[in-house]
């Protein structure tokens, strides 16, 4: 996309995210709903660095007690053991065993870590009104975007593990609380992923564009 | 606003939305919510945990960072947090996170100890710590002060404060086989443990900490006897052989057993750290204390075989006191060989008894004099065998009124006790004798005599048959004598007829010789003037 593009807002003009028909606002309104599929019309989505922001920042708060807290406890013959995720990674770590422990670092530590870095990075990018490298933080918000889903992985095999392993008087596996927050890091990080637009990292460059011009 | 469609443009119009519309979005509750559940649950997690401590260990043998548990009677109270080495490398520093509300646990006199599996004779403790890994035992002290540095025990406590009974302490040169947990018995019931022990000082004896668990413990009194009674003490001497056990337990891993005196008063239960001494056996236990022992030397010319220290030493067979020492010395002067006997006398101890002694009387002086009176009687040592089995032997004091005179020089130390030689020793000597005797006999000579005489009789007994021959003719010519006797002698016989008549003369003779007499009575001048009656 060039940056002399020519955007629907700078025509009056919105899309709709769901169906795609182009419309008009009425005169006067800044926001409608989509005449064929009655979805919400805006030009840009409503405060959503604000969203972004407030969604990021509970998922960078929830992420320390996901970290610090123990997302499963072990309960064998040999007494109980509460593991951190970090404790988990270092558990597996082994000459076998650590592709596994790999797994586990890059999707429940550096991924969610990556996502708010990003996110936060893209909003300030944003807010500065930034027009550097447009393209590649428009490559990140799709990275972004995709992983995203990938970081539940983490919180499913606990659920599994915990659902499984009930060999009670031998062994049994409980979710522990960090798992509870470590899945709100997700989810909010998801959320605060979907309520930024990216058309926004575009907007900078056709202001500038429309000033020079 | 209702639906507004532009047909002429391409592009529709959107349907109109009406929204309040708020310049602070409400998704912020979010984040807001978000940090007040992180807040909680950080608060709570710092308020659940309790106080922090740290134990010094000899060695983190078995002990891991995170899970090693502190445990009281099972339930978990603490988790080590941190292992690491001490700056000078000597101990191991840990860091242990203890459960809420745990301050008062940690008292000045609380002690941790690590529990491991262990495996001593009397039991095996802390199984379970093979599966599960080591963990950290607690006693709770009784200190009004709370401690945040612990020095954890090497070994645990036996027996821990909250079980009821008392420690008392023995005393004792040879642990034996005891060992901590080895078993205490009282009339061969198990009744406590052995707690802890350690070389004293100067390395001579041993302080053995013991447990008697109540009610147990006020059987334990002041003249309470304490003896190993480790295994099977089997024992041959001069007595004979004899076998003491405890219970098969104690068979396999020893123990301490203890017992009061029946026979003396009934005293109230020892103190508890009470300090006793432990004895070898029963026996030795139930031996009273020396009181006064006086040091003797006997000097036997003879084979001490069977003899050894501790044999008893017995006056009239009773027990008076035992053999210390067995020497052997030559006199260079004289060459002569001998062996001195050291035996220490403590009649008082072996319940002799001294009838009429006076309080404050010399007894030293009194035991000369009986000593001296006893050596005047004729009493001597002479070694005895006690056991003809073993051989052993015991030095017994006799009276002996053949013995030579012999009196107690009581200027040498030892003082020197006259000694006999021993019943076997006699009895050999005087064999010795009757042997030689016999061999001076001339028997051959006697032989021949007797040869000589026996023919002699047999000549003279010929002869003594043909006078017993001409004897009986004899006798039978005074058989027919003696009947023409008895004739004579009858009544009827004439002979005798005779003689009364005879004797009826005689008489009537008589008669007239006192007619005679009478009459020269009264006339003796008749006898020269004859009759005068008629004449006048």
């Amino acid at each position: 996309m060039g940056a002399g593009a020519l955007t629907a807002m700078q025509q009056g003009l919105q899309g709709c995210d769901i169906c795609g028909l182009l419309s008009r606002p009425t005169p006067g309104h800044e926001e409608g709903r989509c005449p064929r599929c009655g979805e919400t019309l805006e030009f840009r989505k409503r405060a959503c660095v604000q969203r972004a922001w407030a969604f990021l920042i509970a998922a960078a708060v929830c992420y320390v007690p996901a970290n610090v807290l123990p997302v499963l406890t072990t309960t064998t013959a040999a007494g109980a053991s509460s593991d951190t995720i970090l404790q988990g990674v270092v558990l597996l770590w082994s000459p076998t065993g650590w592709p596994l422990s790999l797994i586990v670092l890059v999707a429940s530590i550096m991924i969610p870590s990556a996502k708010i870095l990003a996110l936060g990075y893209l909003l300030i990018a944003v807010q500065r009104g930034s027009v550097k490298s447009n393209e590649q933080r428009t490559r990140l918000y799709r990275m972004v975007e995709f992983i995203g889903r990938w970081s539940m992985v983490d919180v499913f095999v606990d659920t599994f593990t915990a659902a499984l392993v009930q060999l009670k008087p031998l062994m049994a596996v409980e979710p522990g609380p960090g798992l509870v927050f470590f899945a709100a890091v997700v989810v909010l990080t998801m959320l605060a992923v979907e309520s930024f637009d990216p058309r926004l990292i575009w907007d900078a460059a056709s202001a500038m564009e429309a000033r020079h011009a | 606003m209702p639906d507004e469609r532009t047909q002429s443009s391409p592009v529709p119009e959107s349907r109109m939305l009406s929204r309040s519309r708020t310049r602070i979005s409400l998704v912020w509750v979010i984040p807001i919510v978000a940090a007040l559940v992180g807040t909680w649950v950080a608060v709570t997690r710092i308020e659940s945990e309790g106080p922090k401590i740290t134990i010094v260990f000899g060695s983190a043998d078995g002990l891991e960072a995170g899970k090693t548990k502190i445990e009281y009677k099972g339930v978990e109270i603490g988790t080590l947090r941190s292992i690491e080495l001490s700056p000078d490398r000597r101990h191991v520093l840990a860091t242990a996170q203890m459960a809420p509300k745990t301050e008062d646990f940690l008292l000045e006199d609380t002690k941790f100890w690590v529990v491991r599996p262990r495996i001593s004779g009397a039991n095996v403790t802390g199984l379970g710590t093979l599966i599960s890994g080591a963990y950290l035992g607690i006693e709770i002290g009784t200190s009004k002060h709370e401690k945040r540095d612990f020095v954890a025990l090497e070994t645990p406590p036996i027996v821990t404060g909250d079980v009821p009974g008392r420690f008392f302490v023995l005393k004792t040169a040879d642990l034996g086989s005891l060992d901590i947990g080895t078993p205490v018995f009282f009339r061969r019931l198990q009744v406590g443990e052995i707690a802890s022990y350690v070389l004293d000082k100067d390395g001579r004896r041993f302080t053995v900490k013991i447990f008697v668990k109540a009610p147990y413990d006020q059987y334990v009194s002041p003249n309470t006897r304490f003896w190993q009674a480790s295994g099977v003490d089997l024992q041959l001497s001069a007595s004979g052989l004899s076998v003491q056990t405890q219970s098969l337990l104690s068979i396999l891993i020893g123990g301490v057993a203890f017992e009061t005196p029946a026979n003396g008063s009934i005293l109230p239960a020892a103190d508890a750290n009470s300090v006793f001494p432990l004895y070898v056996t029963r026996a030795q236990a139930y031996e009273p204390p020396p009181r006064n022992p006086q040091t003797f030397e006997l000097i036997f010319n003879e084979s001490v075989r069977g003899l050894a220290p501790g044999a008893p030493v017995e006056l009239r067979g009773i027990k008076v006191g035992e053999v210390v020492d067995i020497r052997a010395q030559i006199d260079v002067k004289r060459l002569k060989f001998s062996v001195p006997v050291i035996i220490e006398l403590d009649a008082q101890r072996l319940g002799v008894k001294l009838l009429d002694l006076r309080p404050g009387a010399d007894l030293a002086a009194i035991r000369r004099r009986v000593i001296d009176s006893l050596v005047a009687d004729g009493v001597r040592a002479q070694l005895r065998t006690g056991n003809l089995l073993t051989g052993s032997a015991f030095v017994a004091f006799d009276f002996f009124s053949v013995a030579p005179l012999a009196r107690v020089d009581w200027s040498q130390n030892p003082p020197q006790l006259p000694t006999t030689p021993g019943q076997l020793e006699a009895v050999e000597a005087g064999l010795g004798d009757v042997v030689k005797k016999l061999d001076k006999m001339p028997l051959q000579q006697i032989g021949d005599n007797l040869q000589k005489s026996l023919s002699d009789l047999d000549l003279t007994l010929v002869s003594a048959r043909a006078t017993l021959e001409s004897a009986s003719t004899t006798l039978n010519s005074a058989t027919s004598t003696l009947n023409t006797a008895n004739g004579l002698v009858e009544p009827s016989s004439e002979q005798i007829q005779e003689v009364g008549q005879t004797l009826q003369e005689l008489r009537r003779a008589a008669r007239s010789v006192r007619v005679l007499t009478d009459y020269l009575e009264q006339h003796p001048e008749a006898l020269i003037r004859g009759k005068r009656g008629e004449a006048q």
